[in-house]
């Protein structure tokens, strides 16, 4: 018992850092107050890299934990790190969106937001290694709780408020869907561990099952926000302070992503064939309302958050094949997709009038090529990335989703995401056009140039990680991909 | 030494088009004109070689195009008697062109584009003649076309020389298309596309049958014809002959390069290069007969009654170019080639000197306003009676002297009447049809020199001489083009020296003084006249002699010395019959508009239906019109409005926008903010998902 508890110690040592840091760093916290919160920031993404760094103990052929509560592989390591890296990121950025919004503008932002961090990412670091329903959702909550949070984390502004409010509510009913399929599958299989639900679903699928199923399903694509489990999204996407849009349109994604991945193969896996269809559907929904509602938007946070819907669709068709190549394609198009997102998030920090105010309505930004060629030309190379044009990076997880879908036979799927991509072509080029060729209006913002050296050099990272240089990582990337689902399939 | 000939054009043509106004009008016109003059004076030491039976045929490799399987095609160029002659009339006509066109474009604003285009049209001509494979010949082919295209269009601002442009190429389409399931056919056929291959192979082909559109037709039939028909395109025959008229709408130095002396007789050049295939297809050979004297005979007769001066000519050429084709079809392709040879130095020649007189008359070509030019423009008169005395044929039979036309208009139809002695079917028909149209070419002919040179002044009705007469009143000279800046329908006008208006009203010529043409254009007329009169003496017996073109022609062209010696034996009726007709030609030109100057009047009054009937060029325009371009424009419409519109931009684009913005406004309106939509949204979303897994399970 010693033994075991010392070596499932040693196999979550990232979430167990990242957990010791936050305590550590909310007592400082309570102590210094938010004069202190640059130190606490810099500490937690320290926290963070640290916990990214750890990661590499994690056994190449993987391992069991907490007597089958979790477990620790190639495919709990491969989402790790993208969720270190995009909620260091979320960090990062913060500050100076903070300072701007803070009452009196004393220049402060308040330390609370590195830990609210540090605490969701222990619970996506959960989410990502559950083998067991309990897992599960304790990670979920406690990165659905850090959530709700930081969406209302700008308290005096009514749309950050009403933001977290909603997200609180629908956030709610969709942990009362996922409890009851979790009580469901659990009373007709008699054990929460996944490999014990697959193993009665391959004995007897019977009725009870299926509904477990179903509502699981729906809890988790609330979290991943695929239609019609997507209303909660462009709503709290456009009213939570623009860092924390980032968060959640990056490191929250790809850990319900990854869950739910787990879940279906490791789960599910006898039952391919019904979870399949559920997974169809949600697919071709979120990517064609995606691009199709994305259309009318007229602020860049909310067409973002139409993006993200559209995006996951795509990571979800990958799943929808069911196979190892699917599973290995859908990791990547995260990977892939967490650098375009933060790389298009970042962007938008940059887009601040002489008064410091952020912009965020798509109309007033004509005219900025002018006056800020660089930052539009990265803002076009992450959305022509997006809408998955070739030269770029962001078409290669494309082909690979399609690529998979197609040799699982689903080759209608494969076509009609193809044709929403076009559609969402449409608005990403909007977007560009606006920008880059539109006259100024007469009132157009006086752009401020004011840079910072530290998110400079992100945009230039990630501009650089999706532009055709980016073909360069297919080989690591399809290699740790591969592994990763390789993990699952074993 | 052949590189340089042919790629000088090229290099002067990307230089001129590409420095354009950078480098300036002088310098570009100086490139050009200087690479056609190195071109031509390295060309006529070849042809003479030839002609003095010491150089021998060759061919310089250039590199290899494409090589696919049994397809083999590279750059090359032959050099034989057949290329000599056609690199002597193409460098020495072009090189000519070029320094007319100092004078007569001077004015223009496009100079290095003009020049550019008369050199890349040279480089495609010599490409042409000197192709040893049929796909090389069809590149040049091509490019001729696209130089034609673009000089026929020069003044894009004039709608009608856009369209006569575009008639041009979509008429050559239409000959291009046979001329290229040709070369499919042959490679289909001898799996080589090298002409020297398929040529040695031809006469063994002769009586093979080859399966197409479903029939079994003779290979060479089959394979000649779709050949000639690109030929027909390329050299104005009758049926596709329309786009050669229009075509006078480019420059006139255009019509008279591309138009009368080198680029309308590549179908001839085909013909006779490939003369061992049709040697082989006796049917097609008919076929050849019969067009060539059809449209020798149809644009005669329509020349008759044309009155703008560039028209007539251009008809001219179409029946000159008629003798050429029945000329080889009845297997005298050595008289072919001399025609063509003393054509294009007389059809240059008169194209030149119209462009002269139209220059001298501030751009007015209707014949019917000039008249008594003689004193006027001497040099341009005798240059033009010189070019007439050649077309027309004249010369002594028996005597052996004549002008050019004499010479090779003669040989064409001894060697018509004697083929037909021969037993060649249709021979004695295209003599006959050949005399006739001489007899039309001799009025017609003169009957230019007569209403242009001769007679009244009549320049008082033109409104181009009174542009020029208004433009006189202005404050002063300066500022003549002052309401009317140079545009390009005015090029190469010079400014016209008037004297008082009033001092020249009673005697027509509204006093307007018509100013012969600068030297650069005159020099150009003066070394043609000198080819109009002497090629025909001086190059008679290598071209069409028995003994002499045997050794000549060396092979290069299948020449029969069976058919030409036979052709000096021919009676002596026939003989004189050119002689005879073109005296009367001459006659009835001088009785109707010299002599008794109402007589065409009259003559149109009695015939009306057939005056109409010719002057409208036979409808064969309208006829056009209604079988081709109304059903082509209604089908257009039809798959536009109907079928692009209606059907597929309906249900296709314009409904999937349709389709995609009202999703989007669905979708915002279901996004109302409110939290019990989203809730019901989600439920829903969750019962459907659910009843679907049950209803599956």
């Amino acid at each position: 018992m010693n033994h075991d508890m010392s070596a499932s110690l040693l196999l979550v040592a990232p979430e167990l850092t990242l957990t010791l840091a936050g305590l550590a760093l909310l007592i400082w916290a309570a102590f210094f107050g938010d004069r202190h919160a640059t130190g606490i920031s810099i500490a937690a993404v320290a926290a963070l890299v640290g916990a990214g760094a750890l990661t590499s103990l994690a056994p190449a052929a993987g391992g069991n934990a907490f007597d089958g509560l979790a477990r620790v592989d190639a495919f709990s390591t491969f989402a790790h790190v993208l969720i270190y890296f995009a909620a260091a990121v979320a960090i990062i950025i913060a500050p100076r969106f903070f300072r701007a919004h803070t009452p009196g503008g004393h220049g402060l932002m308040r330390a609370e937001y590195p830990i609210l961090i540090v605490f969701a990412a222990v619970g996506m670091g959960m989410m990502v290694s559950a083998t067991d329903l309990m897992t599960l959702y304790v990670g979920l909550e406690m990165n659905s709780l850090a959530a709700y949070v930081l969406a209302s984390f700008i308290r005096t502004d009514t749309r950050s408020a009403e933001a977290g409010l909603k997200y609180f509510v629908l956030g709610a009913l969709a942990s009362g869907i996922l409890l009851y399929g979790m009580s469901l599958l659990y009373g007709f299989s008699g054990t929460t561990n996944f490999a014990g639900i697959a193993a009665a679903m391959g004995a007897d699928f019977s009725g009870g099952l299926v509904f477990g199923l179903v509502f699981v399903l729906a809890g988790l694509a609330f979290k991943i926000s695929a239609v019609p489990f997507h209303m909660w999204t462009p709503d709290v996407y456009e009213g939570a302070p623009t860092p924390v849009t980032a968060f959640f349109a990056s490191a929250p994604k790809v850990a319900a992503m990854a869950l739910t991945v787990r879940v279906c193969i490791e789960a599910f896996g006898p039952t391919t064939l019904d979870w399949q269809q559920i997974i169809i559907f949600l697919a071709l929904a979120s990517t064609i309302l995606g691009a199709v509602g994305a259309i009318g938007q007229r602020n860049i946070k909310r067409l973002l958050a139409y993006s993200s819907i559209n995006n996951v669709g795509f990571a979800l068709i990958g799943l929808a094949a069911g196979s190892e190549a699917g599973v290995a394609a859908t990791m990547s198009y995260m990977a892939v997709y967490v650098v375009m997102t933060l790389g298009s998030f970042l962007c938008i920090l940059q887009l601040r009038d002489a008064g410091g105010a952020y912009v965020e309505d798509i109309a007033r930004m004509a005219g900025l090529g002018k006056a800020r060629p660089w930052l539009v030309g990265a803002i076009a190379l992450f959305m022509f990335s997006l809408a998955g044009i070739p030269p770029l990076f962001g078409f290669w997880p494309k082909f690979l989703v399609f690529d998979a879908a197609v040799r699982a036979g689903l080759l209608p799927l494969a076509i009609i995401g193809a044709l929403s991509s076009v559609i969402s072509a449409f608005y990403y080029l909007k977007v560009i056009k606006t920008m880059a060729f539109d006259e100024a209006p007469a009132d157009a913002p006086q752009w401020t140039a004011e840079g910072n050296a530290v998110e400079t050099g992100l945009i230039g990272f990630t501009a650089t990680a999706i532009s055709p240089l980016g073909y360069l990582a297919i080989a690591p990337l399809a290699y740790l991909s591969g592994n990763a689902a390789l993990a699952l399939f074993r | 030494m052949i590189k340089l000939i042919v790629f000088l054009p090229l290099l002067a043509a990307l230089v001129a088009g590409l420095g354009n106004r950078m480098i300036g009008n002088v310098v570009a016109k100086a490139i050009t004109t200087g690479a056609l003059l190195t071109s031509c004076a390295l060309s006529w030491p070849i042809f003479l070689a030839f002609v003095a039976g010491n150089a021998s045929p060759s061919v310089t490799p250039l590199f290899t195009w494409m090589q696919s399987g049994g397809l083999d095609i590279a750059w090359s160029l032959r050099v034989d008697t057949l290329t000599a002659v056609m690199l002597v009339v193409v460098t020495s006509v072009s090189s000519l062109v070029h320094i007319y066109s100092w004078g007569y474009m001077d004015e223009d604003p496009d100079q290095p584009r003009f020049f550019a285009y008369l050199s890349l049209f040279t480089f495609a001509m010599l490409m042409l003649v000197t192709a040893n494979n049929l796909v090389q010949m069809f590149f040049g082919w091509e490019g001729v076309g696209l130089a034609s295209y673009l000089l026929i269009g020069f003044w894009f601002k004039k709608p009608s020389a856009n369209a006569a442009a575009i008639k041009a190429f979509v008429v050559n389409r239409v000959g291009d298309l046979g001329f290229m399931l040709g070369i499919f056919g042959t490679f289909l056929v001898f799996g080589t596309v090298s002409i020297p291959d398929i040529l040695a192979a031809a006469p063994g082909m002769a009586g093979s049958a080859i399966t197409f559109l479903g029939m079994r037709l003779d290979t060479m039939t089959i394979l000649t014809l779709l050949l000639f028909v690109g030929a027909m395109g390329k050299s104005a025959q009758l049926g596709l002959h329309t786009w050669l008229p229009d075509a006078m709408e480019g420059p006139t130095p255009v019509s008279a390069l591309i138009h009368a002396a080198t680029m309308v007789t590549a179908g001839v050049f085909m013909v006779c290069r490939l003369s061992p295939m049709f040697e082989a297809a006796p049917v097609a050979q008919g076929f050849v007969i019969f067009i060539g004297a059809a449209t020798c005979l149809f644009a005669a007769t329509v020349a008759t009654t044309q009155t703008d001066i560039k028209r007539v000519i251009a008809y001219s050429t179409c029946s000159q170019l008629g003798y050429m084709f029945f000329a080889a079809g009845v297997g005298a392709y050595g008289a072919a080639m001399f025609h063509l040879f003393t054509h294009a130095f007389f059809k240059a020649l008169l194209f030149l000197g119209a462009g002269s007189v139209i220059h001298a008359m501030h751009h007015e070509q209707d014949m019917r306003y000039y008249g008594a030019l003689r004193k006027r423009i001497p040099l341009t008169f005798w240059a033009m009676v010189a070019g007439t005395l050649a077309i027309t044929g004249v010369g002594i039979p028996g005597l052996a002297v004549g002008f050019a036309g004499f010479w090779s208009k003669d040989a064409i139809l001894e060697s018509a009447w004697a083929a037909g002695s021969l037993g060649v079917e249709g021979g004695h028909l295209a003599f006959l049809v050949g005399a006739f149209a001489a007899l039309l070419t001799s009025f017609y002919s003169w009957r230019l020199i007569f209403l242009t040179f001769f007679g009244k002044a009549r320049w008082t009705q033109s409104e181009h001489i009174a542009h020029a007469l208004h433009d006189a009143h202005g404050d002063h000279h300066a500022d003549s083009d002052h309401d009317n800046p140079p545009s390009q329908e005015d090029a190469g006008h010079e400014p016209a020296q008037h004297g008082p208006a009033a001092a020249g009203l009673s005697d027509g010529t509204g006093g307007y003084h018509p100013h012969e043409s600068p030297w650069s254009m005159l020099v150009p007329l003066i070394v043609l006249s000198i080819g109009a009169v002497a090629a025909g003496q001086v190059f008679h017996h290598v071209f069409v002699d028995p003994e002499g073109g045997l050794a000549f022609w060396n092979g290069s062209i299948a020449f029969d010395a069976h058919l030409a010696h036979a052709s000096h034996e021919v009676p002596t009726w026939v003989m004189f019959t050119p002689f005879v007709v073109m005296l009367t030609g001459l006659w009835i030109a001088y009785n109707n508009y010299i002599r008794d100057p109402g007589a065409p009047a009259r003559f149109t009054a009695m015939f009306g239906p057939l005056y109409t009937f010719l002057l409208n060029k036979w409808y064969f325009d309208e006829l056009y019109n209604v079988i081709f371009v109304r059903p082509a424009f209604w089908f257009g419409r039809l798959f536009w409005q109907r079928g692009d519109v209606g059907i597929i931009d309906r249900f296709g684009p314009d409904g999937a926008a349709r389709a995609v913005q009202g999703g989007s406004v669905l979708t915002g309106r279901l996004q109302s903010g409110f939290l019990y939509t989203y809730a019901l949204v989600m439920l829903l979303g969750l019962a459907g998902l659910a009843t679907w897994a049950m209803v599956r399970f």
